[in-house]
C-alpha cells in the first residue's frame, strides 16, 4: 500500500536501463544476427553471383557445387542467385504487409478500447467479421479478378486480412491504460481524446507496439511464403515461397533434387524464427519481472 | 524467550550494489507478547517480517542469527525452513485475502495447503471448525468461492488457515490496512483473541497505523531507515518516547479532538537516507531536532530502562 | 460556491445488466467559498463517484451539480475546459497520477500547452517556481526527475502545485494522503489547511475521521451511497446522532483511549437494498418504519441526519 520512497540515483535514465539490458539479452543478439545476416545477404548476394535469377546458366538439376552454391533448378537456373535475389521481396511483404496489419490494428484496437461503450461493439463485431472470414477463399477470388499481381498488391492484401489480431491486443491493453490516473489528470487539462491516445497512452505501450509490429512482420513473411508456395502469390518476380512453388510443381520432392527447396525454407524459418527469438528477448528487456538478476 | 533475534542483516541485491534494507536488528519477544513493529515505507519492517519465514532472492541473508524457542531458525537457507513454515513460524502476507484462488472452494483450498504440509486434512477438520466457530465464521464457508465472502470474513479465514497448526510466530503484515473500520476493530481484535486462546504463542504485527498497535500491542518496535530505533511497552512508546523520531512520529498523527485552528501539527522535514550507500552514524542525523556532534558515531540499541531500548546517544531523553 | 442536489448515479451491473447499482442515491450538499468540507466513508460508499462526477470524469444518472450558477452536466469542450481552470482534483495514488515514462513536470507542460499556449518562457518558468514554493517544494530538487526517482509527499505536493497554476476555486482532493507516510502526511494536510486561507474550497474525500476533524469545517457522513449525517464538523464529531456514525466514532483506532469491548458482528455482504434505510441490516436499533428510507431531517442549525429514531434521540 504504502509504496518505497525513492531509492535510486538522481540521473538514471531509463533509456540507458533498457540499452544495456538489450544488448546483455541473448536471445534478442541471436534473433538479431540472424536478421541482420539475411538482410546484408540481401544487399551483398546480388555482388556475388554474376547471373540473373531466370538465366540459364547450365546443366539442370545440378546438386550444390563450387560453381553453382546452391546448385540448379530444371531450367538450368542459379538457385543462389534466385534465392538473393528473392528475399528482398520477401522483406518488403513483411514491411508493408506487416506495417498496414500493425497501422489498421492500431487504429481500431486504440478507438475500440479508447472510447469503449457501442463505438467497441460496432468495432468488434468488424474485427470478429474479417477474422472469421476465411482468407484463402477470399484470395481465390481475387486471383480470379486480378490477373496480374505484384508483391505490393499481395502486402496488401495480408496488411487488410491480418490486423485484427494486433486490434484486439491493442484494445485489451488499451482499456487497462485509460482508466489509470494519469489519463484522468490528462483530461483535466482540458486534453482532447485523441490527443491523449496519442501523447498518453500510445507511448506508454510503446514496447508492446514495437513487439506487435514485429509478431505482425514474421507473421506476414509466412503468409506471403504460404501463399506463393500455392501460387496465389505475385506472378512476376521471385521470392522465397515462389521457389518453393516452382520446386513442388516441378517434381523436385520425387526427383530428389533438395537443393532447390530447402534452402528457401530453411530462409524463411530462419528468418521468421529469428523475428520470434527476437521478440521473446524484447519482451524481457522491456518488462522488468522478466530478467534474471 | 520464544523469539530471539540478534543482529540481523538482509541485504537487497539489486545491479547498482546492496541495499541495506534491514541493518542489525536485535529484539526479543517473550511468550504470549504481540509485539507492533512500526515505522514508515523503506524501514526495514517488512524485510524484517519476511527474512524470519521466507528469504529469498533479490534478499539475501548477510549476518545475525535468530533463535525461536531455543532452537536456532535457518533462515538462511530457504530448503531447511520448510521445515519450520506454517507449522513453527507463520505468516499473514499483506494481500493474503485477495490472493485466494478464485476458481477453488475453500475447503479444497484449505485441504491443499494441508497436504502440501504433510497434515490430513480429515485429522485436523474437527479443530477448524471450532476455529471458525471462534471467529465466527459460519461452517459452510468451506464449500464456499472466495468471491462470495465479504473482505471482513476472507480476511478471518486466511487468519484460521494461517493459524490452523499453533505456530509459535505468527507475523501479521498489514492485516488491517484494507479493511473498514468496523471490520478492523473486529480483526484486530481477533488478533488478541487467538494469542489468548494459545493458538499462537507470540505475535509480531507489522503496520504504519499506530493507532491499531495502541489498542492490541503489549510491546511495540520502531524502526528507521533499516535499523531499530526504540522498543518499548506500548504505552511508554505513546505517552513517553525517548527517541526523537518516536517523538516526532507520535506527535505528527492526528488525532479526533485535534483541529489545524486550533493546533497545527507538524511533520518532520526532509527524508529517510537512500539505504543503497547508508550514511555513517546515525541515520536519523539528517533529520532530527537534538543532533550533535557525536551522532556522526552510530549509536548503539541499549536497553535505558527495564525493557526500553533505545537507540539514541541521548538516551536519556532529549526532552528531560 | 458548489451545490450537490439529489445526485445519484446508478450502474447496470449483472448479466445483460438487468440490475442497477446505486453507487451515489440522491446525495445532496453544499461546499461554501473558503470552505473545506469533509466527505467521510469507506469503501463502497460512493465518496470517490462523487468526487469523479464533479470533475466531470463520470457522467451523473440524475440530480444536478451547480458550480457558481452553471450545471456543470451542460458543459462541453470549450466550456468544460474552462471550468477546469476553477476546478481541479487530486488522487489518492501519487504513482500512478503520473505517466511513468515521462518526467513528473510534464504535468505542468500539459498545463501550459493547454491553458497558456502562448505564455512566455520566462513568464511560465517563474509561475512554476511561485506554485512550487506555495506548496513547500524546492524547485531544484523537484524539476526534472522522473516519478520514481521522487517520494509520495513530493509527487502529491506536485500535483497540488499543477492546481495553482491555474488559480482555481475549488479542488476535489480524493484520499491525497491515505499513501502517504506518516511523517509526510502532516505535512500536505497542512498546505491544504493553509490553501484554504488562500481562497480555495476543498472537497477533502477520505475515509480516516481524524484527517477529517483535523482540517474541516463541514463533515457529511456517507454509507452506501446515502447522506447519513451531515453538517459541523464539531457537532458530527462530538455528538453524532445517527447509529452509524456513533459506531464510526466509537471504532476508530485512538491513541488516547482503548476500543469500548463491542462485539461488531460482521456478516457476508447483503446486496444494496433499493428502499428502506440502507443500514438497516447492520443498525442496533433497527425497527418496522425503516424499511422506509428516512429522510434528511435537521437537529439542529447546521446539523442533520437521517434515521427514524432522531426524535426520540433529540428528546432524550
Amino acid at each position: 500500500m504504502i509504496k518505497a520512497a525513492a531509492s535510486l540515483p538522481t540521473s538514471v535514465k531509463k533509456k540507458n536501463e533498457f540499452l544495456y539490458f538489450a544488448f546483455k539479452n541473448t536471445k534478442l543478439r541471436v534473433g538479431l544476427g540472424i536478421l541482420l545476416f539475411f538482410l546484408v545477404l540481401m544487399f551483398v548476394g546480388p555482388q556475388l553471383t554474376e547471373y540473373e535469377p531466370t538465366d540459364f546458366v547450365g546443366p539442370s538439376g545440378v546438386p550444390p557445387s563450387t560453381d553453382y552454391w546452391f546448385g540448379t533448378t530444371s531450367f538450368g537456373e542459379d538457385v543462389f542467385t534466385q534465392f538473393v535475389y528473392g528475399l528482398p521481396a520477401t522483406f518488403m511483404v513483411g514491411i508493408i504487409g506487416g506495417g498496414l496489419a500493425t497501422i489498421l490494428g492500431m487504429t481500431i484496437g486504440f478507438i475500440a478500447g479508447y472510447r469503449g461503450g457501442v463505438v467497441d461493439e460496432v468495432l468488434n463485431i468488424l474485427t470478429n467479421v474479417i477474422l472469421t472470414i476465411p482468407a484463402l477463399a477470399l484470395l481465390l477470388v481475387l486471383s480470379a479478378y486480378v490477373k496480374v499481381r505484384g508483391i505490393f498488391i499481395e502486402s496488401l492484401f495480408i496488411g487488410f486480412t491480418t490486423w485484427p489480431w494486433a486490434a484486439r491486443a491493442i484494445r485489451a491493453q488499451t482499456f487497462t491504460l485509460r482508466t489509470r490516473d494519469f489519463v484522468d489528470l490528462a483530461k483535466l487539462s482540458g486534453r482532447s481524446s485523441l490527443k491523449i491516445v496519442f501523447t498518453e497512452i500510445a507511448p506508454n505501450m510503446a514496447s508492446y507496439l514495437f513487439m506487435t509490429f514485429i509478431l505482425m512482420f514474421g507473421g506476414a513473411i509466412l503468409t506471403a511464403a504460404t501463399l506463393d508456395f500455392l501460387g496465389l502469390g505475385p506472378t512476376q518476380g521471385t521470392s522465397l515461397g515462389l521457389m518453393m512453388n516452382m520446386a513442388v510443381l516441378w517434381s523436385a520432392l520425387p526427383l530428389g533434387m533438395w537443393w532447390w527447396f530447402v534452402p528457401p525454407g530453411i530462409g524463411i524459418t530462419a528468418i521468421v524464427g529469428g523475428l520470434y527469438i527476437m521478440n521473446v528477448g524484447l519482451d524481457e528487456v522491456f518488462n522488468p519481472k522478466l530478467r534474471e538478476m | 524467550m520464544s523469539l530471539q533475534v540478534v543482529n540481523l542483516r538482509v541485504f537487497y541485491q539489486t545491479l547498482r550494489g546492496d541495499v541495506h534494507a534491514l541493518d542489525g536488528a536485535t529484539f526479543s519477544i517473550a511468550d504470549g507478547e504481540i509485539m507492533g513493529l512500526a515505522g514508515e515505507s523503506g524501514c526495514g519492517k517488512t524485510t524484517l517480517g519476511y527474512s524470519l519465514i521466507h528469504l529469498t532472492l533479490p534478499k539475501k541473508f548477510v549476518d545475525g542469527w535468530v533463535k525461536l524457542d531455543g532452537e536456532n531458525l535457518p533462515i538462511g537457507d530457504t530448503d531447511r525452513m520448510e521445515a519450520f513454515r506454517f507449522k513453527k513460524v507463520s505468516i499473514i502476507p499483506q494481500y493474503a485475502m485477495s490472493a485466494m484462488n478464485p476458481t477453488r472452494k475453500i475447503g479444497k483450498m484449505t485441504s491443499e495447503l494441508l497436504e502440501s504440509r504433510k497434515v490430513r486434512f480429515n485429522d485436523i477438520l474437527p479443530e477448524l471448525k471450532r476455529r471458525l466457530d471462534l471467529v465466527k465464521l459460519p461452517q459452510d464457508v468451506l464449500g464456499m468461492y472466495p468471491i462470495e465472502l465479504s473482505g471482513g470474513m476472507k480476511q478471518r479465514m486466511v487468519m484460521v488457515l494461517s493459524t490452523l497448526l499453533n505456530p509459535s510466530l505468527l507475523i501479521a503484515d498489514e492485516v488491517t490496512s484494507a479493511l473498514d473500520v468496523s471490520t478492523q476493530q473486529a480483526v484486530s481484535e481477533m488478533l488478541v483473541e487467538f494469542r489468548d486462546h494459545e493458538f499462537v504463542k507470540s505475535m509480531i504485527v507489522i503496520t504504519h497505523d499506530i493507532s491499531i498497535l495502541y489498542q492490541i500491542a503489549d510491546s511495540i518496535l520502531v524502526m528507521y531507515a533499516g535499523k531499530p530505533a526504540e522498543k518499548a511497552s506500548t504505552t511508554t512508546i505513546i505517552n513517553s518516547p525517548l527517541h526523537p523520531y518516536t517523538r516526532l512520529l507520535i506527535s505528527s498523527l492526528p488525532k479526533v479532538g485535534v483541529k489545524y485552528s486550533s493546533q497545527r501539527l507538524s511533520g518532520i522535514p526532509g527524508n529517510p537516507p537512500l539505504l543503497l550507500d547508508p550514511p555513517a552514524g546515525c541515520r536519523f542525523r539528517s533529520r532530527c531536532p537534538a543532533a550533535f556532534a557525536k551522532c556522526s558515531q552510530e549509536p548503539p540499541f541499549v536497553e535505558v530502562k527495564k525493557g526500553h531500548y533505545v537507540a539514541c546517544w541521548k538516551e536519556r531523553g532529549i526532552y528531560a | 460556491m458548489l451545490k450537490i442536489d439529489n445526485l445519484s448515479k446508478i450502474y447496470r451491473v449483472g448479466t445483460f445488466g438487468g440490475q442497477e447499482l446505486h453507487a451515489v442515491n440522491q446525495v445532496s450538499f453544499e461546499v461554501g467559498d473558503c470552505q473545506v468540507v469533509s466527505l467521510i466513508g469507506e469503501s463502497g460508499s460512493g465518496k470517490s463517484t462523487i468526487g469523479k462526477m464533479i470533475l466531470g470524469l463520470i457522467s451523473k444518472s440524475s440530480g444536478s451539480i451547480i458550480f457558481n450558477g452553471t450545471e456543470t452536466s451542460s458543459l462541453k469542450q470549450d466550456t468544460l475546459k474552462e471550468y477546469y481552470r476553477n476546478v481541479q482534483g487530486v488522487f489518492q495514488d501519487p504513482f500512478s497520477s503520473y505517466n511513468p515514462i515521462f518526467k513528473s513536470d510534464r504535468v505542468f507542460k500539459l498545463i501550459k500547452d493547454e491553458f497558456f499556449p502562448s505564455i512566455d518562457a520566462c513568464e511560465w518558468d517563474e509561475k512554476v517556481e511561485n506554485a512550487l514554493k506555495a506548496v513547500g517544494l524546492n524547485p531544484e530538487t523537484v524539476l526534472n526527475k522522473f516519478p520514481h526517482q521522487l517520494s509520495g509527499g513530493q509527487l502529491q505536493r506536485l500535483l497540488i502545485a499543477r492546481a495553482l497554476l491555474l488559480d482555481i476555486k475549488f479542488l476535489v482532493a480524493d484520499e491525497v494522503i491515505s499513501m502517504l507516510d506518516a511523517s509526510t502526511r502532516i505535512d500536505v494536510l497542512n498546505l491544504l489547511a493553509d490553501l484554504k486561507s488562500r481562497g480555495l474550497s476543498i472537497l477533502f474525500i477520505t475515509h480516516d475521521l481524524c484527517l477529517g476533524y483535523y482540517i474541516s469545517d463541514q463533515s457529511v457522513i456517507l454509507y452506501k451511497g446515502h447522506v447519513l449525517e451531515k453538517g459541523v464538523t464539531e457537532k458530527i464529531y462530538n455528538s453524532p446522532y445517527h447509529p452509524y456514525t456513533k459506531m464510526l466514532m466509537t471504532a476508530v483506532p485512538r491513541l488516547d483511549r482503548k476500543w469500548e469491548p463491542v462485539s461488531i458482528d460482521i456478516k457476508a455482504e447483503v446486496p444494496n437494498q433499493i428502499d428502506g434505510c440502507v443500514y438497516y441490516d447492520r443498525c442496533p436499533l433497527a425497527f418496522d418504519k425503516c424499511r422506509q428510507r428516512p429522510v434528511l431531517v435537521e437537529i439542529s442549525k447546521d446539523h442533520s441526519a437521517a434515521c427514524w429514531k432522531l426524535p426520540e434521540m433529540i428528546k432524550g
